[in-house]
């Protein structure tokens, strides 16, 4: 499968305390581990188990998935913020992998 | 393939059995998983059903990928704030959807993702505040085709 490619939409500026909207897309199959092949094996479960976004090494917002989301998992949220800086983003694969991207912005 | 005569009789008692026994008892399972789930979250307390909005469709086309966005009523602030919401779904062979968890920093406890259903089922929304409250919303959403890929 091909590398699996982040993609989040954070605004470049805000105001002071300014409350935002994060959206994050990453392209992933979330094989849910329930499907079976033609010869009727179970396909194996490989999902991303686990998202983060931190904003300046803090923990903004997490969370768990589960099979039950689908395919190219998109989440969309709200962070506060307090001053310019970098939201980082983070998806956990099962498999171990890490997928990562950053965004910064700034506050007038 | 043709069908014959007898086969349509014998499937519609097949499909008579499975009505009678069958269903039942996989809805009382499913009940009790669900259950499990909420008293796993609310840790036994009973959940209010208040300050969570759930917004999902009445009918799912496309049980693969459902939109599903919730919003807790919360003053975010450092002393009261919502920590925790899970998301439940009645009818899949695992209940859990995801646990999204929140921090003061996060201004407001909302969130939008993509689920898969499996069959027409209630979706559960539960949230927990720093104080210990859990509050609860329910809905539920008609699937036309699932999407567990049995």
């Amino acid at each position: 499968m091909a590398k699996s490619k982040p993609r989040v939409k954070v605004p470049k500026t805000a105001s002071k305390d300014e409350v935002i909207t994060i959206k994050t897309l990453i392209s992933h199959k979330m094989e849910s581990g329930q499907r079976k092949d033609k010869d009727g094996n179970v396909i194996p479960r490989q999902i991303i188990n686990k998202f983060t976004c931190d904003f300046n090494g803090k923990t903004v917002f997490s969370c768990d998935l589960e099979p039950a989301i689908s395919a190219n998992p998109y989440l969309e949220f709200s962070a506060k913020v307090p001053e310019s800086g970098t939201f980082k983003f983070t998806w956990l694969d099962d498999d171990g992998s890490e997928y990562s991207t950053e965004s910064k912005i700034a506050v007038e | 393939m043709t069908i014959t005569r007898r086969q349509v009789f014998a499937l519609g008692a097949g499909v008579a059995a499975v009505a009678l026994t069958g269903l039942p008892r996989v809805t009382f399972a499913e009940e009790d998983k669900v259950q499990a789930a909420i008293d796993a979250f609310s840790g036994g307390a009973t959940p209010e059903t208040a300050n969570v909005s759930l917004t999902a469709p009445e009918i799912a086309e496309n049980g693969n990928t459902v939109p599903i966005s919730f919003a807790v009523d919360s003053p975010m602030s450092d002393d009261d704030h919502i920590t925790e919401v899970t998301l439940l779904a009645a009818g899949n062979p695992s209940p859990d959807v995801a646990t999204f968890h929140f921090t003061p920093m996060s201004g407001a406890a909302e969130a939008t993702t993509r689920m898969r259903l499996a069959k027409t089922q209630d979706v559960i929304a539960l949230a927990k505040t720093s104080t210990g409250k859990v509050y609860m919303d329910r809905k539920t959403v008609k699937v036309t085709i699932g999407g567990c890929g049995g």
